[in-house]
C-alpha cells in the first residue's frame, strides 16, 4: 500500500498539535497537544521502516516512546511543583522572562 | 675602477685625486672628531659630578683638536699637489646588498682649512664661554653640546662620502637646537629652536632625496667615486642634484625661501651664535655646494639657481639688517648676507669656488669677532640686546670697542682689512660673469657699510642712552683676550690670498679656472667698491650718527623700514603658504576623524543600541508566542527545503 | 487500507478535538482516541509489538499520568476562551495552515517507489527482529534510554517532594486549631457529615437532611456538586411518601413494613413482588 496517505495523516496531526501547542493555555492539555505531534512523528517512522524494509524505523520509534515517557514524567512533575506554589495552571503566568 | 691620478688643468672638469692611506701623523685623523665627542659624551653623560670642571674639559678636548688639525694641515702641505689627499677608513657602516657605506675620514685641502677653521674659532669661542657663562648654573651642560656641536660638525667636514656628512649634517641641526633653546625656561627661545629645527628639516628633505637619488646613479655616495663617473649621468639627473642640494644648503645656511630660523635663532646664549650662526654651521651649506662642485660643473641650471639664491639672499640679508635695534639681530641679518656672497661665489662655477671659501673664512674670523664683541657688550648692560639703550660706550669698554672696530673694518671691506680682499674677489668675479649680479653684489656692500656703521655709530658712539642702574665695565680676561685674537685674524686674514694661496691650495680639490678679463681694470673696481662702501658709511652718519637716536623706536616710519622690521614678511609669507593652510588642513582632517570616524563608528554602535531596543521586545516572556517564533522558523526551514527540491 | 480510510478521519476529528475542547479531561480522553487509532495503524504497517507498547505504555501508561495529574491540579479550571496575546490566535492559526500545507505538499511531492515491505525483515518475528537490531546496532543508544528512565524517576521523585515548611502539628495542636476555628468563625467542629442514605438510594451524591428538611451541603462533595449531579433529597423522600401512600390504600396500616394479610395489587417499583404477583397471578388463574 502507498505509503503518502500516512505521511499526510502524520504531517496533519504534527500541525494540529503544533497549533495546538500555541493556542492552548492550560499546561497539560499544551503537554497533551506535543505528545500528539511526538506520536505523529512516530507514525512516519513506522511509515517509513515499512518503505524500505528494515526495522530501524521501528525501532527508533520505540526509543522515541521511551524519551516521551520519560519526558512526560518529567514534565509532569515539574507542572505540579509550579502548581503548588502558584495555585495556577495557565502557561501565560509564568513570563517572568519579560524584557 | 678608475684612473690613478687625472689631474686636469685646463679642462672644466673636476679633478679626481685617488686619496692615499693615513699614515704617519693622518693615523691620528679619527681623534680630530673622537676628542670633541669624548668631551660631550663624559660632560653630558657625567652630570653634575663634573660640574667643577667641565668647562675645562670643554676647552680642553677642543684646543686638543686644533692643535691636531694644525699638524695633519703642516703635514698635507708638506705632500706635493698630487698627493694632497689622505682617506683613513674607520670601519663599515652598513651594507646592505649592493650599498655600501664606510665610516671613513676624507683629509684634502678643503676639510683641512674647514678643520682648522672649526676647530679654531671654536677653541677661542670655547675660552670665551668659560668668561661668557660664569653665571649659569648649567654651564657644564653647555660645553657639552658645544662640543657635541664640534664633533658633529668635524664628521661634516671630515666624511669622505655623502652620508657621513649627512651625519654630521643632522648632528650640527641637533646640536643648534639645543644650544638655541639652551635657557628653556624662556618660551621665546624654546619656540626658536623649534623653528629652526623645523625649518632645517625642509633643507634635510633636500640632502636626504639628493644622497638617495646618488645612490640610485651611482650606486655609491663617496666624493671620490661619484666626481669619477659624475660626468656620464643624465642632465636631469644632475640637474636635479644640484637643486636638492641646494634646498639643503638653503636650510642650513638659512638662505632665502628657508631663511626665517636665523634671527630668532639669536635666543640662544651669544658664545652659540658667534659659533654656530655665523662661522660654522651656517657655512655647512657652502662647504656642501664647493664639495659637490663635479655635479654643479655639469648642471648648468642649477648653478644658475646658486647664484640667484645667493644675489637675493645677500641684498635680503641686507635689508632687513639695516633696520634691527636688537644689536644680535643686526649682526644676523649681516651673517644671511655674507653667506650670500659665500653661496654667490660658488654658483660662479670653478672660478668662485675658492673665493666662496677665502670670504667663508674671513667671515669665520670678523664674524665670531664681531658676535663676541657684542656678547662683550651685553655682559657689561646687564644682557640688554637694545642698541638704543646704548651709546657713548667707547670710553667704557675700551677693549671691546677696539677689536669690534677691526672686525666693523674688516666686514665693511676696509682696504687692507681681510673682509676686503675676500669682499673685493668675489666682486670681481660677480662682474666677469654677469654685469647684474655684479652689481646686485656691489649694492649689497654698500648696505652691508650702512647697516655696519648704524651698529657702531648706536653703540659706541653718540650720547648715553642707558637704563638706571646699569654700570658698563670691561669685560674679564678670558672674555677678551679670544675678541683680541680674532681681531688679529679679521685684521690679518687677508694673508691668505697673497701669491694667490688659497687658490692654489683648493686647486686640487675645485680644479683649476681660466681666467676671465673684466671689461675694465681690477684697480678701478676696486676704487668703485671703496667708493660705495664710502656712501654707505656717510649715510650712516648723516641718518644715524648726526641727529639724536631716540630711545623708543619711532613709530611713523616709511614703508621699507616697516618691511624691514617685518624681515621683508618672510614669517608672514610662511605663515600664509604653508602654516595656516597646515593648520586648516590638521583642523579639517582632525574634524573629519571626530564626526566622520568617529560618528560612522558611533552612529553604527547607535544604530545597533536602536536595534536591539527594538529587537527586545519580541522577549515578550509569554512560552506561547515564543513557540510562534519557532514554528514560523520551521516553516522558514520547510520553504528553503521544498524550493531546493523543486529547483 | 480499509482500517486506515476509517480511523484516519476518526483521528483527525479528535484531534481537532482536543484542540477546541474545554475542559482538560475531555482533550485527554480524545487524544486517548487518536492513540489508539495510531496503534491500530501500527499493526496495519506490520509493527505488532508496537501496537502492543503504544496501547500499554503511551494510551495506559503515560495518558492515565497525564489524568492523575489533572485531577491533581484542578479538574474543574477550565480555559477561558478570550485570548490574551495580542495576534496569537490568527497568527497561530495562519502559521499552523501554512506548516501543515507546505508539509503535506512536500511529503506528496516525495517518491520512495514501491514500498518494501517487512517481510523480509519480520522473517523470525517481529519481536525478534527488533530485538536483533536493539542488542546489536542500538545497544548502547539502549543502555543510555535505561539511564535516563533512572534519571527521570529520580528527578520526578526530587522535583514533587515538598518541603516541610511549616512544623507538622501534632494531634493536641490540631485539635485547639479546630476549637479555635469555632470559636472564632463558627466553623463546624468536627467531621463533615456523611452523605445521605436513603432506602432506595445509599450513594455519595445524596445529601444529608438537615432537622428542617433541606440538605445538607457539607455533606457532598463539591465537585459533584460542581458537576451538577448532585441528587436532590426531596425528590428521593416523595418517592418514600408514594410508596406508603400506596401502601395505605392497600388498607394496609400506617407503619410502613408491616406485612399484610393478602397483597391486593402489585406494588410500584418492587421487582420481587411484582414477580411473585405475576407467578400468583398465573397460578391462580
Amino acid at each position: 500500500m502507498s505509503e503518502t496517505p500516512f505521511l499526510v495523516l502524520s504531517a496533519i496531526l504534527f500541525t494540529i498539535g503544533a497549533v495546538g501547542v500555541l493556542t492552548r493555555r492550560n499546561a497539560l492539555v499544551l503537554f497533551m497537544c506535543v505528545e500528539m505531534m511526538l506520536n505523529a512523528t512516530n507514525l512516519a517512522l513506522v511509515t517509513f521502516s515499512r518503505v524500505h524494509g528494515n526495522l530501524d524505523g521501528q525501532v527508533t520509534a520505540f526509543f522515541v516512546m521511551v524519551v516521551a515517557a520519560a519526558e512526560v514524567v518529567i514534565g509532569l512533575a515539574i507542572i505540579v511543583t509550579i502548581f503548588r506554589t502558584r495555585r495556577s495552571a495557565s502557561v501565560d503566568d509564568a513570563s517572568l522572562l519579560k524584557y | 675602477m678608475f684612473a690613478d691620478v687625472t689631474f686636469l688643468a685646463a679642462e672644466p672638469h673636476a679633478p679626481v685625486i685617488e686619496p692615499a692611506g693615513a699614515d704617519g701623523v693622518f693615523s691620528l685623523l679619527w681623534l680630530i672628531i673622537a676628542l670633541p665627542a669624548l668631551g660631550a659624551a663624559v660632560l653630558l653623560l657625567g652630570g653634575r659630578r663634573t660640574d667643577a670642571w667641565g668647562h675645562l674639559l670643554g676647552v680642553a678636548t677642543v684646543s686638543a683638536s686644533f692643535v691636531l688639525g694644525l699638524v695633519s694641515f703642516f703635514g698635507l702641505m708638506g705632500r706635493g699637489a698630487e698627493e694632497r689627499s689622505v682617506d683613513q677608513f674607520l670601519y663599515t657602516w652598513f651594507e646592505a646588498g649592493e650599498f655600501r657605506v664606510d665610516m671613513a675620514l676624507l683629509f684634502d685641502p678643503l676639510s683641512a682649512l674647514f678643520v682648522l677653521l672649526i676647530t679654531g674659532v671654536g677653541a677661542l669661542i670655547h675660552v670665551y664661554s668659560v668668561g661668557y657663562m660664569a653665571h649659569d648654573p648649567r654651564r657644564r651642560r653647555f660645553f657639552g653640546y658645544l662640543n657635541l656641536f664640534v664633533a658633529a660638525m668635524l664628521v661634516l667636514v671630515l666624511a669622505d662620502n655623502y652620508l657621513g656628512l649627512f651625519l654630521g649634517w643632522e648632528g650640527v641641526g641637533l646640536a643648534s637646537y639645543l644650544l638655541i633653546g639652551f635657557w628653556q625656561h624662556k618660551p621665546s627661545a624654546a619656540v626658536a629652536a623649534k623653528k629652526a629645527f623645523v625649518v632645517n628639516r625642509v633643507g634635510d628633505i633636500g640632502m636626504a632625496l639628493g644622497v638617495a637619488l646618488l645612490f640610485a646613479t651611482f650606486g655609491s655616495t663617496a666624493f671620490t667615486e661619484v666626481s669619477a663617473v659624475a660626468p656620464e649621468a643624465s642632465d636631469a639627473v644632475l640637474t636635479a642634484l644640484g637643486l636638492l642640494f641646494l634646498l639643503a644648503a638653503c636650510g642650513k645656511s638659512a638662505q632665502v625661501p628657508l631663511q626665517s630660523w636665523l634671527l630668532d635663532a639669536m635666543e640662544g646664549p651669544t658664545p652659540v651664535s658667534a659659533l654656530i650662526h655665523a662661522a660654522t654651521m651656517v657655512t655647512a651649506g657652502v662647504y656642501l655646494i664647493v664639495r659637490s662642485n663635479f655635479i654643479y660643473e655639469a648642471a648648468p641650471v642649477a648653478q644658475t639657481a646658486v647664484v640667484v639664491v645667493g644675489a637675493v639672499t645677500l641684498l635680503w640679508g641686507a635689508v632687513i639688517g639695516t633696520a634691527k635695534d636688537d644689536i644680535k639681530k643686526a649682526l644676523a641679518g649681516s651673517t644671511m648676507s655674507q653667506i650670500g656672497y659665500m653661496m654667490l661665489a660658488a654658483g660662479l662655477g670653478v672660478a668662485g669656488y675658492a673665493f666662496a671659501i677665502f670670504h667663508l673664512l674671513t667671515h669665520g674670523f670678523f664674524k665670531a669677532n664681531l658676535f663676541l664683541g657684542a656678547g662683550s657688550v651685553m655682559h657689561a648692560m646687564d644682557d640688554d640686546v637694545d642698541m638704543r639703550h646704548y651709546g657713548a660706550l667707547q670710553k667704557m669698554l675700551p677693549v671691546t670697542f677696539l677689536t669690534f672696530a677691526m672686525g666693523y673694518l674688516a666686514i665693511i671691506g676696509f682696504p687692507g682689512f681681510s673682509g676686503f680682499w675676500s669682499k673685493d674677489k668675489i666682486i670681481e668675479t660677480a662682474f666677469s660673469e654677469n654685469l647684474v649680479v655684479g652689481l646686485a653684489a656691489l649694492l649689497g656692500a654698500g648696505i652691508t657699510a650702512f647697516y655696519m656703521t648704524r651698529v657702531m655709530l648706536m653703540t659706541y658712539f653718540g650720547k648715553k642712552r642707558w637704563d638706571r642702574g646699569v654700570h658698563p665695565h670691561e669685560s674679564p680676561k678670558v672674555m677678551t683676550v679670544p675678541l683680541v685674537v680674532l681681531a688679529a685674524l679679521s685684521v690679518l686674514g687677508g694673508a691668505l690670498l697673497i701669491g694667490d694661496w688659497i687658490v692654489k691650495w683648493l686647486e686640487p680639490v675645485v680644479g683649476h679656472a681660466e681666467h676671465h678679463e673684466l671689461s675694465v681694470a681690477p684697480i678701478v673696481l676696486t676704487l668703485i667698491i671703496v667708493a660705495v662702501v664710502a656712501v654707505g658709511v656717510a649715510l650712516a652718519w648723516f641718518l644715524v650718527g648726526k641727529p639724536d637716536v631716540p630711545r623708543e623706536a619711532p613709530a611713523n616710519v616709511s614703508v621699507f623700514t616697516r618691511a624691514a622690521r617685518a624681515d621683508l614678511y618672510g614669517d608672514a609669507l610662511n605663515e600664509t603658504l604653508l602654516m595656516r593652510p597646515g593648520d586648516r588642513l590638521v583642523t579639517e582632517l582632525s574634524e573629519f576623524d571626530n564626526r566622520g570616524v568617529d560618528g560612522a563608528v558611533n552612529g553604527t554602535a547607535a544604530a545597533f543600541a536602536g536595534l536591539s531596543g527594538r529587537m527586545r521586545r519580541w522577549q515578550t516572556g509569554f512560552v506561547r508566542s515564543y513557540a510562534l517564533s519557532l514554528l514560523a522558523g520551521a516553516v522558514l526551514v520547510l520553504a528553503v527545503l521544498l524550493v531546493v527540491n523543486l529547483a | 487500507m480499509i482500517a486506515f480510510w476509517l480511523l484516519a478521519p476518526l483521528m483527525v476529528a479528535a484531534a481537532l478535538g482536543v484542540l477546541f475542547a474545554r475542559k482538560a479531561v475531555h482533550a485527554a480522553l480524545l487524544l486517548a482516541v487518536v492513540m489508539i487509532g495510531l496503534a491500530v495503524l501500527y499493526l496495519v504497517q506490520d509493527a505488532p509489538f508496537l501496537f502492543a507498547v503504544q496501547i500499554i505504555v503511551y494510551t495506559g501508561a503515560i495518558l492515565m499520568l497525564f489524568l492523575f495529574v489533572l485531577m491533581l491540579v484542578g479538574v474543574d479550571a477550565s480555559d477561558s476562551v478570550i485570548e490574551t496575546i495580542k495576534g496569537q490566535r490568527v497568527l497561530a492559526i495562519l502559521v499552523g495552515l501554512v506548516f501543515g500545507l507546505m508539509l503535506v505538499l512536500g511529503v506528496a511531492q516525495v517518491s520512495l517507489g514501491a514500498a518494501t515491505g517487512l517481510e523480509a525483515a519480520n522473517a523470525d518475528g517481529n519481536i525478534q527482529g527488533l530485538a536483533d537490531l536493539l542488542f546489536s546496532r542500538y545497544v548502547i543508544a539502549f543502555e543510555f534510554t535505561a539511564a535516563l528512565l533512572i534519571t527521570a524517576a529520580i528527578g520526578a521523585m526530587v522535583l514533587a517532594h515538598s518541603e516541610r515548611l511549616k512544623p507538622r502539628l501534632s494531634q493536641q495542636e490540631m485539635a485547639a486549631q479546630r476549637m479555635r476555628d469555632y470559636a472564632d468563625k463558627g466553623k463546624h467542629l468536627g467531621p463533615l457529615p456523611a452523605p445521605g442514605v436513603y432506602a432506595r438510594h445509599n450513594a455519595v451524591d445524596t445529601p444529608a437532611l438537615l432537622p428542617d428538611g433541606t440538605p445538607a451541603e457539607a455533606s457532598v462533595s463539591r465537585v459533584l456538586a460542581a458537576r451538577g449531579t448532585v441528587r436532590s433529597a426531596p425528590r428521593l423522600a416523595d418517592d418514600i411518601e408514594e410508596l406508603t401512600r400506596r401502601l395505605n390504600d392497600d388498607g394496609s396500616s400506617n407503619i410502613p413494613g408491616e406485612p399484610d394479610a393478602t397483597p391486593k395489587g402489585p406494588i410500584e417499583g418492587d421487582p420481587s413482588q411484582q414477580q411473585s404477583q405475576t407467578r400468583d397471578e398465573g397460578e391462580e388463574q
